[in-house]
């Protein structure tokens, strides 16, 4: 037991700082992909629930490929295929040199993808919950289209969508395991190297595991205060 | 006098021609981002073509049908045995006796709140680690097979996200249905049985067949774990080749297989609901 604590400090032999590091990796991470998923998601929920059938096409075909294919298979897409086509591009203008793609920028926009695809499907239902009267108050009161998702219909939709994000946000903490697989050095990578080294691997693993729940659990408190604060400016029913 | 009023008034209520639909800026952009999509596709389609090369075809072909599968093989196992594993942790859950609800409900957190990868680490690199102590009990047969591992992994967690989907559609059955078939004289395990259960599975259908279609795309993390399901045949032709196609290949054949799964779903959903339609 004293053993294991020695292991896990961050003393002498310990793998504390290691396993540190990695949590910044993983939380950074998925705080990077946060904001490029949301907008992105944003904007393929707008093209879903456009009277434009070809812009419904469009938004569609980006759900029904991002959704369908396996999380690790888009991250491995995105790390390979980005290289191959920087290199093609770089050759293009001459540049002969190898490059060597950033894994966190790789794992970034792989995981914002694939969440986009989820998120569109959040705003979608959320969009579909705001009645139709709303835009139309917008308008009426000589707000141009813009001014009224702005100022009407943006401030609604967040609410409504709360919950469904938050949800998406834990699905985003726990894919961003999948990294490690490209070599980010995130949570999982650290254990598994301390894992390797020390021939400990239930206790390392068992930590990773415990320290993703400890994530998943503050995760569920700010969402909770967000949830609060956001109900504050609704309507008291 | 009224039907030659209707008739003087007929031609009058026709309705105004339809007007012309413009090239508004969203239709443009649409137009636009359907044309990227199709030249991807196609950009695909030619890759491919070019790429074409029989012999690794020949080679890897095989390969990849068994990989798939593996795949078909061990979703299909572990989410039976999640569905098994399933209903001890529902009675858990639903149970008054706070101790057990509590342990049942770490379960399901504990399955739901850490990523699949890390259990599968955590089964095959973990308990692995122990492997004097399986071995005097005679289980490091079982442990020392990835595959076995994997299925492991899996099904204790699909169980916990079954459970909760279980749950959920039970809960969704109004109560007056319970006291309903009590007042029939009916025993309790007849009506969760006959009443509760086929109205909670028409609920629980579709998060179910969600539930199918996250184990297939997350199955492809046992690649990891060296089983040779799809994904691993195709990391193991790509550090061979070097040839971007095999993961493009991949790409398709998942895209199909969830796109399939998907139309039946939808078809199930249809054929088990068609008495509700009014």
């Amino acid at each position: 037991m004293e053993g294991s604590i020695a292991l896990l400090g961050f003393g002498e032999g310990g793998w504390g700082p290691s396993i540190a590091s990695g949590i910044l990796v993983t939380v950074s991470l998925a705080l990077a992909t946060l904001p490029l998923g949301l907008a992105i998601g944003f904007f393929v929920a707008l093209g879903k629930q456009s009277p434009e059938p070809s812009v419904k096409l469009a938004a569609n075909m980006y759900t029904t490929i991002f959704r369908g294919l396996p999380e690790l298979l888009t991250l491995f897409l995105v790390y390979f295929g980005g290289q191959i086509g920087i290199q093609k591009l770089g050759q293009l203008f001459g540049y002969t040199g190898t490059i060597e793609i950033n894994s966190f920028i790789a794992g970034m926009f792989a995981m914002g993808t694939v969440f986009s695809s989820y998120a569109s499907e959040v705003f979608l239902s959320a969009f579909r919950a705001i009645p139709k009267g709303q835009y139309e108050g917008g308008y009426a009161i000589g707000l141009s289209s813009g001014q009224t998702m702005r100022k009407i219909i943006l401030p609604q939709l967040i609410r409504i969508a709360l919950p469904g994000l938050g949800n998406l946000w834990m699905i985003l903490l726990k894919d961003t395991a999948l990294v490690s697989a490209i070599g980010l050095a995130d949570i999982l990578r650290q254990t598994a190297v301390a894992a390797r080294v020390t021939k400990h691997a239930f206790l390392f693993y068992g930590t990773a595991c415990m320290i993703y729940l400890a994530l998943a659990i503050l995760s569920s408190f700010v969402i909770d205060g967000i949830d609060r604060w956001a109900a504050k400016s609704g309507v008291k029913r | 006098m009224t039907e030659s009023f209707i008739n003087a008034r007929t031609p009058a209520v026709l309705r105004p021609p339809i007007p012309p639909r413009g090239w508004t800026r969203s239709r443009v952009l649409g137009h636009l981002l359907v044309g990227l999509w199709f030249a991807l596709l196609l950009g695909l389609v030619l890759y491919l073509y070019s790429a074409w090369n029989i012999e690794l075809v020949k080679k890897y072909a095989p390969t990849y049908l068994s990989g798939l599968w593996t795949t078909i093989s061990l979703v299909g196992s572990s989410i039976i045995l999640g569905a098994v594993l399933s209903i001890p942790v529902v009675l858990g859950r639903l149970s008054k006796n706070r101790i057990i609800s509590s342990i049942a409900y770490f379960y399901v957190y504990f399955f739901r709140g850490t990523p699949l990868i890390a259990q599968v680490f955590l089964i095959y690199y973990g308990v692995g680690s122990f492997s004097k102590e399986l071995q005097s009990v005679g289980l490091w047969i079982f442990f020392r097979e990835a595959w076995f591992c994997a299925l492991l992994a899996f099904g204790l967690n699909t169980a916990a996200y079954q459970a909760e989907i279980l749950r959920g559609a039970i809960r969704s059955v109004p109560l007056g249905q319970w006291e309903g078939a009590a007042s029939l004289g009916i025993s309790k395990s007849v009506t969760f049985r006959k009443i509760i259960l086929p109205q909670a599975l028409i609920v629980a259908l579709r998060p179910y067949g969600n539930e199918v279609i996250l184990m297939i795309k997350g199955s492809a993390i046992v690649a990891l774990i060296s089983v040779y399901d799809l994904m691993g045949y195709t990391k193991l032709a790509y550090s061979r080749t070097f040839d971007f196609q095999t993961y493009l290949w991949t790409a398709i054949i998942y895209l199909i297989l969830v796109e399939i799964l998907r139309h039946l779903w939808d078809w199930m959903e249809r054929r088990i609901t068609r008495h509700l339609i009014r």
